[in-house]
């Protein structure tokens, strides 16, 4: 899927930057307000979708080496850590802990387990959606 | 501390395993590896003292309680002496794999993660005390005996036993499972305690004799009973230190475990005592009949291990008696129970030596083939000497502690004969002749493995390699569990109290209060005319007759012809069910997605539909709905447009964006109706699948009329009313009645009290239905390993697919 449009992928360039934020914004805002890390992965999923649309899979491969599966897999374990840590305490699987906490430069913020977990399921989606769309694509 | 964690430590350093493996090359993972069960064994010994005088110890870990499951582990004589068997057994194992898996050339990652997960699963089944949880490892160590089995998965042999031992073993826990549902029906409790306390209670229920059925087709597959024994012999592919640990010491014996655990719950029964003795009978002497048959080594052990277990099952079965005599009567029957766990410890030292010793064979000579064999006393005596303990404690010849436990056995079965009730009267007889015959080929066959193997001439040409003795790593396992053989037999007494007494207490609950009043003394003479005396003599005298003349009889076993076995009842049972299951699957399975869909969405019509009729339950309240908006009605038409374009599209890429422009559209609906986070998961689910509809675009046909009938296309048309119809209905119905209040006012309530949480739709996702998100992600990220391997390894697939490499 060879393209060569400059306006395209100018402006790739600076708008990539720009939704990636945004859904790490929307990831970390996800408990008080609307987001969470099922949009937060599918927004980053839909900024290297632009990626890959404006130039091609080999340019995007390179830029972002990672094997997605290995992300899913992460993504995964992450998850299911987060849910089974509690048996560790002797309460029950998947009881969130929460608590706020003094953090250097951020001040008093709201730490929740449930983040830990949330992540894991951006990881999950970015994973397995750009797997499919980098193996949909790549296949001749 | 928390025992009930050291269950999970076996697991839990699996985790290092392949790490270690890959690291350290120099060094054997075993070695590693040897530490847990050393560890956990120093450990539990430190519980003997505990037992002894009655006490248990309890640690609970809650998994899941609201529905009354948790891992609680319970620590008693019984469940002590098994966790006792399987570290300590377990650490020689690993010391004598060491030796015997070739740090090289063999998968040591694989193998010890396999070997450790088993240690858990084993520890798990005998210290569980709730049923739920007692299943799950029961399971597991289904699933790891199956890797073990096949860890030379390159041979066919491997694949077909391990898949073998599957099948019948996971049969038999999914059968055991349903019994476990219906005690907890009965007892309204899943803990074995609990149960045990009510079991008076359970007695005249319905399910009560179904539940036995059930629980002991559990046992009986686990612990190769006639007649599903005939996974362990196809078992013995695994490697030997497997064969030594998994298939003779422990795992089949979890079934062992099973039936003592619930001998109090279920011994009121007049079924469980004829099953578990008459089945244990009928094994004893049907797996010590066909031992003699064998030629291979690892198979006339394990041929002689399901005759053993046979006879541990029968003791079990008659102990149960306790509970239906008092008074002077049970003088005669105590000595069952004892009896059957004094042989079990008993038969793990002698037939965990022997197996290993068959390893060594097997490793020095490269052959297991007793015909190929001989003549190796010389060339390997301190082998020849542990082979010798070995064989001569399973015979039941003094001065081993085979002999002792093989007389409590006749004991025990002769003072059948005096049991009145269930019509032992009439019957009882039959348990102490079968028990003699059995015991008579059990001698034979002791006499076969030892006499076979290290007398007679020496035949080097016929070995594959040139003898030697083992290396003395290899010979330090079963040198000790030889030394407990002979050491066990001059202080039976000691191990009795230490041992066997403690698990008796916890097997025959409510009898005893305290270990000291289990009053039986192990004595190895009885007096010259004492039955058990006559009764050896006869097994001695009648086995060495037809040990001399083996060769003569031993051609009666060709008259069983070999399509009329068990095994061959199995084998068709496995190519009927196969080619049956194709031949069904290929009955629907077109291969068309269109009709998977037809399948699905007729049914989803039908049944709702007809469910919203039946049930009267169409209802629509006009006052509910929400106003309709000049917004709404502009969606709603851009809506309807998109759709009639996606029906009338000519291309295929203009489909694609008509679909976009449906998903869309629903998205300003959801923004309508003040719905964020759905409205933005809507928008860039559409994108993202809009570029992938792009990517797969090329690989479709083009889009054209395919020929279809205009039936076909009236059917479509019909069932995608349809759904559109039921859809309607169904929500409009269930908008407009309230059957229970509504959820919302909860999590409105508890959102930031319980959870912590501002955003309703998120706190559910992450919190509230977590269980939800954790699987949907699981089903997301198999799609994902789905379509990489139909579409990256659909190519590499043609050059090989021989598994045999």
């Amino acid at each position: 899927m060879k393209t060569n449009d400059v306006i395209l992928q100018t402006a790739t360039k600076v708008v990539f930057f720009i939704i990636f934020l945004f859904s790490i914004h929307i990831f970390f805002a996800g408990h008080f307000t609307p987001g969470g890390g099922f949009v937060g992965g599918l927004l980053t999923t839909g900024a290297i979708v632009l990626l890959l649309l404006a130039f091609d899979l080999k340019t995007v491969q390179n830029a972002l080496p990672f094997n997605f599966m290995i992300v899913t897999a992460i993504g995964l374990l992450l998850a299911l850590g987060t849910a089974a840590s509690s048996l560790l305490f002797n309460i029950p699987f998947f009881t969130h802990a929460f608590d706020d906490v003094y953090l250097p430069l951020f001040g008093v913020s709201a730490l929740h387990t449930a983040m830990a977990f949330d992540a894991g399921v951006y990881l999950v989606v970015v994973g397995s959606t750009i797997t499919m769309i980098q193996t949909i694509g790549g296949d001749s | 501390m928390d025992f009930v964690l050291l269950i999970f430590l076996p697991v839990l350093a699996a985790l290092f395993v392949p790490f270690i493996f890959r690291k350290l090359k120099n060094v054997h993972t075993g070695w590693f590896v040897f530490f847990v069960p050393v560890l956990l064994f120093i450990y539990y010994l430190g519980f003997i003292r505990l037992t002894m005088d009655g006490e248990v110890a309890v640690s609970e870990l809650s998994w899941i309680p609201s529905l009354g499951i948790s891992f609680t582990a319970y620590i008693d004589g019984l469940s002590l002496l098994f966790s006792l068997l399987i570290t300590g057994i377990g650490a020689l194992v690993v010391l004598y794999s060491i030796f015997y898996l070739d740090k090289n050339r063999e998968k040591l990652n694989n193998f010890y993660v396999y070997l450790l997960m088993f240690m858990t699963a084993m520890l798990g089944i005998v210290q569980s005390d709730n049923v739920i949880s007692l299943y799950l490892f029961w399971e597991l160590t289904s699933i790891s005996s199956f890797l073990l089995i096949g860890y030379w998965f390159t041979k066919d042999r491997s694949r077909f036993g391990a898949l073998k031992s599957m099948m019948i073993t996971v049969f038999g826990g999914l059968m055991m499972l349903g019994g476990f549902v219906l005690l907890g029906i009965m007892g309204d409790t899943f803990s074995i305690r609990e149960l045990t306390a009510n079991a008076s209670t359970l007695v005249g229920h319905e399910y009560f004799t179904l539940a036995i059925v059930l629980v002991l087709l559990g046992a009986f597959t686990k612990s190769a009973q006639f007649p599903f024994y005939i996974w362990l012999p196809d078992a013995m592919e695994a490697p030997t230190p497997v064969s030594a640990y998994l298939h003779s010491a422990t795992m089949v014996k979890a079934g062992l475990y099973l039936v003592a655990r619930f001998t109090p719950i279920f011994a009121a029964s007049e079924v469980w005592i004829w099953l578990v003795t008459g089945i244990g009978l009928l094994t004893l002497f049907w797996g010590s009949f066909f031992a003699v048959k064998q030629t291979d080594l690892k198979a006339i052990l394990a041929f002689s291990t399901v005759s053993q277990l046979g006879l541990i099952m029968s003791l079990l079965g008659a102990s149960a008696i306790m509970y239906h005599v008092d008074g002077t009567d049970t003088a005669i029957f105590k000595f069952a129970a004892f009896a059957a766990i004094f042989h079990l410890l008993n038969h793990a030292t002698f037939k965990g030596s022997l197996f290993m010793i068959a390893g060594i064979v097997d490793h020095e000579t490269g052959t297991r083939d007793i015909r190929k064999l001989g003549g190796l006393m010389s060339i390997m005596p301190v082998s020849f000497t542990v082979a010798f303990i070995g064989s001569m404690s399973m015979a039941g010849l003094p001065p081993f502690n085979g002999f002792l436990s093989k007389e409590m056995f006749l004991t025990s079965m002769l003072a059948l004969r005096e049991f009145e009730l269930f019509n032992f009267a009439t019957w009882g007889m039959i348990f102490p002749i079968v028990a003699w015959i059995a015991s008579v080929f059990t001698f034979v066959y002791s006499f076969y493995f030892v006499f076979k193997t290290f007398a007679g001439k020496k035949k080097k040409e016929a070995l594959p390699l040139q003898p030697k003795e083992a290396p003395l790593g290899m010979l330090i396992s079963p040198v000790i569990l030889a030394t407990l053989v002979v050491v066990i037999f001059f202080i039976p007494n000691i191990i009795g109290d230490m041992l066997v007494k403690p698990a008796v207490l916890a097997m025959q609950q409510g009898l005893y209060t305290h270990p000291s009043e289990v009053a039986v003394h192990v004595s190895a003479w009885h007096g010259w005319s004492s039955p058990e005396f006559l009764m050896t003599l006869g097994i001695i005298g009648v086995g060495a007759l037809l040990f001399l003349t083996m060769s003569k009889w031993q051609k009666l076993y060709d008259i069983q012809p070999a399509y009329f076995s068990l095994n061959a009842l199995y084998d068709s049972f496995m190519i009927f069910g196969e080619s049956g299951m194709n031949r069904l699957s290929r009955f629907y399975m077109t291969g068309l997605i269109r009709t998977y869909l037809l399948y699905m969405f007729t049914f989803l019509v039908l049944l709702t539909t007809a469910v919203l009729f039946i049930k009267d339950a169409f209802v629509v309240d006009m006052d509910s709905f929400a106003p309709v908006s000049a917004y709404g009605i502009l969606t709603a038409i851009i809506l309807i447009l998109a759709v009639c374009m996606v029906l009338f599209a000519k291309t295929r890429l203009a489909a694609i964006i008509a679909l976009g422009g449906v998903g869309y559209s629903v998205a300003l609906f959801f923004v309508i109706y003040k719905a964020p986070d759905l409205a933005l998961t809507q928008l860039v689910i559409e994108t993202v699948s809009v570029a992938l509809f792009l990517l797969a675009f090329r690989h479709l046909p083009a889009l054209k009329n395919h020929g279809e009938s205009k039936g076909f296309r009236f059917g479509n048309f019909v069932i995608s009313l349809g759904v559109g119809i039921m859809v309607t209905l169904v929500a409009l119905s269930a908008h407009s009645q309230k059957l229970v209040p509504s959820i919302s006012q909860y999590y409105k309530d508890t959102v930031f009290t319980e959870a912590a949480g501002g955003n309703i739709v998120n706190v559910i996702l992450v919190d509230y239905r977590g269980f939800d998100t954790l699987f949907e992600i699981a089903v997301l990220a198999i799609a994902g390993i789905g379509v990489y391997s139909m579409i990256r390894l659909r190519l590499s697939r043609k050059e090989s697919s021989d598994e045999n490499k």
